[in-house]
């Protein structure tokens, strides 16, 4: 190391008018995701939707430990019963005799997990992706926007019910076919942000400090991308779920005695006219996780415009 | 009577932080056919001050005092009447003219839209009227330059074209903010002599708004030197550029770089940064940075006057002057 | 008389770009820099001085290797830059560097000021401990006038002059020897340019750097520059040391700058304007004019001069100037004292 420069650094400017201050303590700066998420708090919409998904992540986690009975518990005594506090089926139960918000609630640790493990998948593919096309540009950038071009161009279904064919129902392999399709949305975004975030000028300034490319995707263009991203992986959540569901819903989803709210809901519709609540309470707690997250997006949104940002 | 009449004029904003005092009670007249500059740093509230009475003002921000054009209270107007104003008796410039001019319509529709909207032209007649604006800002071929879009004007000329919407309904007022700032050294030469001109040319009153001290030596009659929120002196170009009362004053003129003076030493640079409004100094709040502070600067500094127009906020005060009036005593923070 | 340090020889940048439809496309062809050369030594600050589309920050983007020269050479310390690959050329970033001209623009928002400062650091120097790299930083912070406990906020924070020292603490922590300012002041209020200017100065002095100091405004470099090169469309009009040129500028156009500088003076502003002569605004530069580029504003232009490329030639004194008049044109500049 330099030790000239060492000796240099120690001496002050002359117009430096706190020369005699020197403060010790440091002080904490703000950073631009702590301002987003004071605006985040702000927005009503948003706070309600985040607190009510959280109660709900409590519920759908803690609430079948706390409940008497199982998702595949029958019981016969009680077949398809209307919700009543005198039977302890609050949500009622099915024909089988299943409890209706056990299932619920368990469906929702599956429709939930689905939606943030093929969310994470796309986002960790999606992303790499995306932003080594945007950042080498050129011949790269050409030939890995047309495979993203190609694969968008496959029939989702087909290649879901291919996989399914091929490899039976397993609950990870809805995982894969989810997050394989997902992600290309997400490299396409991220690689427009990377190609408006690399002609920056501290982006121009790293190279001039000659931090090599990695570094630059790694500690230039990714953070400010995430902003983006995020919103993007609250729209993603409930758009995955309800492809889930969807899926459950043609029968090519999760496998019994494993449920989701699709699944539910696939149930529930068959036995709409006689036992209405099979279908209520889980659409009704799909409707509103995706209500809720698409708030939060909204919010999300809103509170890291930098237009707002003084 | 004066064109426009400001009185105790206060802006305060709303953060997250606290509440920011950006105006802080600015008294100050426009007569008619005067060039008035408004001089301070970024943050100064000169932008401000002038959006404020515009109906310009961010959502959180706050008004309080009174702006009088030809009698009537800016400030009191609904949105509707503030419109009849707007853009036909007072024109406001902004800044960067790239970013004001819609990079999506011709000049010719911009320029038109505002002339339809005012003055109730027919098409014809307000492309001419639109057409003779260009030529007076000495675009050449206007009827020709008039068809193309932003993107095809360079940055002098665009801001040409900004001058021009702004002089299209012959406002009574001019306000100017930061006109030149973006321009090249030449262009801005140009510019103000477009402007001293167009003065001459017409009886408009122009308000010009800037950091840059020697930007308007030139077209300015009166100045307001403005700092955190407060005019700290004002008076005529004469007065202010030779023979400066204020500390700050002084040292906005010394800190300019110039070609008259023969230095190689250094700049007499303002040490300091301008300051965080929401935590002024104790007392007057160029104290922190002034080189001529005492012990008496803890407190805050009397308005002084010398003749009308002539003040400076500061103990120091104005050779035969007179304090007109006492601090407020109002402890800010 | 030591060996300059930094050697550039007819260095061009061209930009190309294609205009017309699918039948029609031709390519045209926007010589930003057309033919620079210069020397510079260690110790020594040359100012270059332009408007906008001189092409100024393009050269100096060209020098460092941050756009690609068309053609022309750099020589750094006898090495030519042009001859090494991407790597070696990164490699030489420690000892070549810039300011840029948007003070916060070029700092990321989601870095610290500390690590911002750092991170040529830690590109450079991997291995170096966490509290060894802290502690330089802090002293960087110092050198350029930052209270060091604002180690941990975010460029935001800041205001402009401020996010400007952080820019130069960035350039400066690896103790380059070449450093550029790319107009380090123009966005900057009047008031904190002096303070910077001062700064960068003093800098200099201390750490014996070459520095390059780019402004559209002559009466900025005056402080801080040895020599002063003036550069319009591309191409450099004169070159001549300070105090010459000040008080007998070589070029029409060098002329016609100094007229346009404002200074705070109402008399001496009025006095200038009556004196100023250069109007309209720079041609195209897909419509460069023939043989001298400035001949269609230039009052003293003859046959000669619509034809005839003029080079830029060496006079008596050792100051350069590309134009066919130098001899017998007197352009001094008679400044009256100031009130």
């Amino acid at each position: 190391m330099n030790s000239e420069a060492e000796t240099k650094t120690n001496e002050l400017p002359i117009d430096d008018p706190f020369a005699e201050l020197l403060i010790e303590k440091d002080v904490r700066g703000r950073s631009l995701w702590v301002d987003a998420w004071q605006r985040l708090l702000k927005n009503k919409a948003a706070l309600v939707s985040i607190v009510i998904m959280l109660v709900m992540l409590l519920l759908i986690v803690f609430g079948p430990m706390l409940l008497p009975w199982e998702g595949d518990f029958t019981d016969w005594d009680n077949t398809s019963s209307p919700p009543s506090l005198k039977t302890g089926h609050w949500f009622g139960t099915d024909p089988v005799g299943r409890d209706i918000l056990v299932r619920t609630l368990e469906g929702g640790r599956i429709s939930l997990l689905v939606g943030l493990v093929a969310t994470l998948v796309s986002l960790l593919i999606g992303v790499s992706y995306g932003a080594v096309a945007g950042y080498y540009g050129g011949m790269t950038d050409r030939v890995m926007m047309r495979v993203v071009d190609i694969i968008y161009a496959l029939p989702f279904m087909f290649f879901v019910i291919l996989l399914m064919v091929v490899f039976g129902r397993h609950i990870v392999l809805i995982f894969v076919a989810i997050g394989a399709v997902n992600w290309l949305d997400m490299a396409r975004i991220v690689r427009g942000q990377t190609l408006s975030l690399k002609n920056t000028e501290f982006v121009e300034a790293a190279r001039a400090c000659g931090v090599d490319h990695h570094a630059i995707i790694r500690r230039h263009i990714i953070p400010n991308l995430l902003g983006v991203v995020m919103v993007y992986v609250t729209l993603t959540i409930p758009q995955v779920i309800l492809v889930e569901s969807f899926l459950s819903f043609l029968g090519l989803g999760v496998q019994e005695p494993m449920s989701s709210w699709g699944a539910l809901v696939n149930d529930g519709a068959q036995d709409m006219e006689s036992a209405p609540w099979t279908l209520v309470f889980p659409a009704a707690f799909l409707t509103v996780t995706l209500y809720c997250f698409n708030y939060i997006g909204d919010g999300m949104r809103d509170a890291l415009d930098p237009k707002d940002h003084l | 009577m004066a064109l426009l009449s400001v009185s105790n004029l206060e802006v305060e904003f709303k953060t997250a932080e606290g509440v920011v005092k950006a105006v802080n009670g600015m008294t100050f007249d426009v007569h008619e056919g005067e060039t008035l500059a408004i001089v301070g740093e970024s943050g100064a509230g000169k932008s401000q001050l002038v959006l404020s009475f515009m109906g310009l003002l961010a959502e959180n921000g706050r008004v309080a005092g009174t702006a009088l054009f030809h009698g009537n209270d800016l400030l009191q107007m609904k949105p509707k009447e503030l419109n009849k104003i707007r853009g036909r008796h007072i024109a406001m410039i902004f800044q960067d003219p790239m970013t004001s001019l819609n990079p999506f319509l011709t000049i010719e529709k911009q320029m038109m839209e505002v002339v339809m909207h005012h003055q109730g032209l027919s098409r014809d007649e307000a492309r001419s009227h639109a057409v003779e604006m260009l030529r007076a800002v000495r675009i050449p071929d206007p009827e020709e330059r008039i068809k193309q879009y932003p993107h095809e004007y360079s940055g002098g000329m665009r801001q040409r074209v900004m001058i021009a919407i702004g002089l299209l309904c012959e406002p009574e007022l001019l306000i100017a903010d930061e006109p030149s700032t973006a321009l090249d050294v030449t262009i801005q030469a140009q510019i103000s002599e477009l402007v001293s001109e167009l003065r001459k040319e017409t009886k408009m009153s122009l308000v010009l708004i800037t950091h840059d001290l020697s930007a308007v030596a030139e077209i300015a009659d009166r100045i307001i030197v403005m700092y955190a929120g407060e005019a700290i002196e004002t008076g005529t170009v004469d007065e202010i550029f030779y023979s400066p009362q204020h500390p700050y004053t002084r040292g906005l003129i010394a800190s300019v770089p110039r070609l008259d003076r023969v230095s190689d030493d250094e700049l007499q640079a303002i040490p300091g940064n301008p300051p965080n409004l929401l935590a002024l100094p104790e007392g007057c709040s160029f104290r922190d940075r002034c080189s001529e502070a005492t012990e008496q600067c803890y407190q805050r500094p009397p308005l002084w006057r010398a003749g009308s127009g002539r003040t400076s906020r500061c103990f120091q005060g104005i050779e035969g002057g007179e304090i007109v009036a006492e601090p407020t005593g109002e402890g800010e923070e | 008389m030591s060996k300059p340090v930094l050697r550039v020889q007819d260095l061009a940048v061209t930009f190309t770009s294609f205009t017309g439809g699918w039948l029609q496309r031709h390519e045209r062809q926007l010589r930003a820099v057309d033919g620079i050369s210069f020397e510079l030594h260690a110790g020594e600050t040359l100012g270059i001085v332009g408007e906008s589309g001189s092409g100024k920050s393009t050269l100096a983007r060209g020098i460092l290797g941050l756009i690609k020269p068309g053609r022309g050479r750099v020589m750094w310390n006898g090495e030519e830059l042009n001859c090494l690959n991407e790597e070696e050329l990164r490699q030489k970033r420690k000892e070549l560097q810039i300011v840029f001209q948007d003070p916060v623009a070029s700092l990321n928002p989601r870095m610290t000021a500390g690590d911002i400062i750092s991170e040529p650091l830690w590109t450079f120097y991997p291995n170096m401990e966490r509290l060894q790299v802290e502690e330089r930083t802090r002293g960087m912070m110092k050198v350029v006038g930052l209270l060091p406990n604002q180690i941990n906020r975010y460029p935001h924070e800041f205001s402009g002059g401020q996010c400007q020292r952080i820019g130069i603490a960035r350039s400066l922590v690896l103790n380059p020897k070449l450093l550029i300012c790319d107009e380090p002041v123009s966005a900057l209020d009047v008031s904190i340019q002096a303070q910077i200017i001062n700064l960068l100065k003093d800098l200099q002095k201390k750490l014996g750097l070459a520095l390059i100091f780019i402004a559209h405004d002559l009466s900025v470099v005056r402080h801080i520059s040895d020599r002063v090169m003036v550069m319009y469309m591309g191409q450099a009009m004169e070159v001549s040391n300070k105090t010459n040129l000040y008080r007998r500028p070589l070029h029409p156009y060098t002329n016609a700058l100094m007229k346009s500088v404002a200074v705070p003076d109402p008399k001496l502003a009025a006095a200038m304007r009556k004196e100023s002569w250069l109007t309209g605004d720079m041609p195209s530069p897909y419509q460069r004019p023939k043989g001298c580029i400035f001949h269609d504003r230039c009052p003293f232009k003859v046959k000669r001069c619509e034809a005839d490329v003029p080079a830029l030639r060496r006079m008596e004194d050792g100051d350069w100037v590309a134009c066919h008049r130098a001899e017998e044109l007197d352009l001094s500049i008679e400044v009256p004292a100031s009130g």
